[in-house]
């Protein structure tokens, strides 16, 4: 059997399931952090199985703009995470409830 | 040969990506950065079976060399014994295992239904050259705006981590 489309697909379904399981189960935001990266990761795979299959190259541009968007992000939410645990000294989300009513 | 590599490296980016965001033996974030490194790297893997060769080496400079070890250093700043103690909460994890494997369920479903593995059958373009092409002609704006975006993102990062300095610090 040859691997299609589909396969790629359904591996990239599962892998951004597991990143949202991830933040969904997990409480640390570094953790949850890293589940976003799974996901953002499982639509790069999409992307890029899309344009593999479709003999076309962008896809593959977009996906050099999500990896350059999704380094940014980890900067500067990383940065936020650092700020967050000097003025709390925690970096777990059930401690921070200052917004909830 | 093909069919082999792609069933070893989904396999192994599926694992690992499972023992990040819910590993049995550790709860340590440092793990699950390993863990997230291999991800990385085996996805790789799925970037070169897809003739994307490019990006592989991106994927692989980009996250295992720069944001993995972002994550390192800021785990390194926080109290890793903290997270240890916590336990998982039973009722929260069996419903996100419940929600996400339907979720998974219903879009797999779909996927098979709508038949796109059928009408799409192309090999794919081999070269890097085209890419570049691409991104330095159709792309150029965009190209240039995510420059932008990345002096922005860096400018924000030394702002945010900046120690605040406010008057009464200075006072005493």
């Amino acid at each position: 059997m040859t691997i299609g489309l589909e396969h790629y697909l359904i591996v990239s379904v599962v892998l951004f399931c597991l990143g949202l399981l991830g933040v969904i189960i997990r409480r640390n935001l570094i953790v949850m952090y890293m589940g976003l990266e799974l996901m953002l990761n499982a639509a790069n795979l999409a992307l890029v199985a899309f344009s593999h299959f479709r003999d076309n190259l962008d896809g593959q541009v977009m996906v050099f703009f999500i990896i350059t968007v999704a380094a940014a992000e980890v900067a500067v939410g990383l940065a936020l995470i650092v700020a967050l645990y000097r003025k709390r000294q925690t970096n777990d989300v059930t401690d921070i409830t200052t917004m909830k009513l | 040969m093909q069919e082999i590599l792609f069933y070893i490296f989904s396999a192994l980016t599926l694992l690992c990506g499972l023992l990040v965001v819910f590993n049995p033996f550790s709860r340590n974030p440092v793990t699950s950065a390993m863990f997230l490194v291999l991800t990385i790297i085996s996805m790789s893997g799925l970037f070169v079976l897809l003739k994307a060769f490019f990006l592989a080496a991106v994927q692989i400079l980009v996250y295992a060399g720069a944001v993995i070890v972002l994550f390192l250093f800021v785990i390194m700043l926080l109290d890793v014994k903290e997270e240890e103690r916590r336990r998982y909460q039973k009722f929260g994890t069996f419903l996100g295992f419940a929600a996400v494997t339907g979720l998974a369920m219903l879009i797999i479903n779909t996927i098979k239904q709508s038949g796109v593995g059928q009408t799409l059958t192309g090999d794919g373009v081999a070269e890097t050259k085209p890419l570049g092409k691409l991104l330095f002609t159709d792309y150029l704006l965009p190209f240039e705006i995510v420059s932008i975006l990345l002096l922005v993102a860096m400018v924000g990062c030394i702002l945010l981590s900046k120690r605040e300095e406010t008057p009464e610090a200075e006072a005493e």
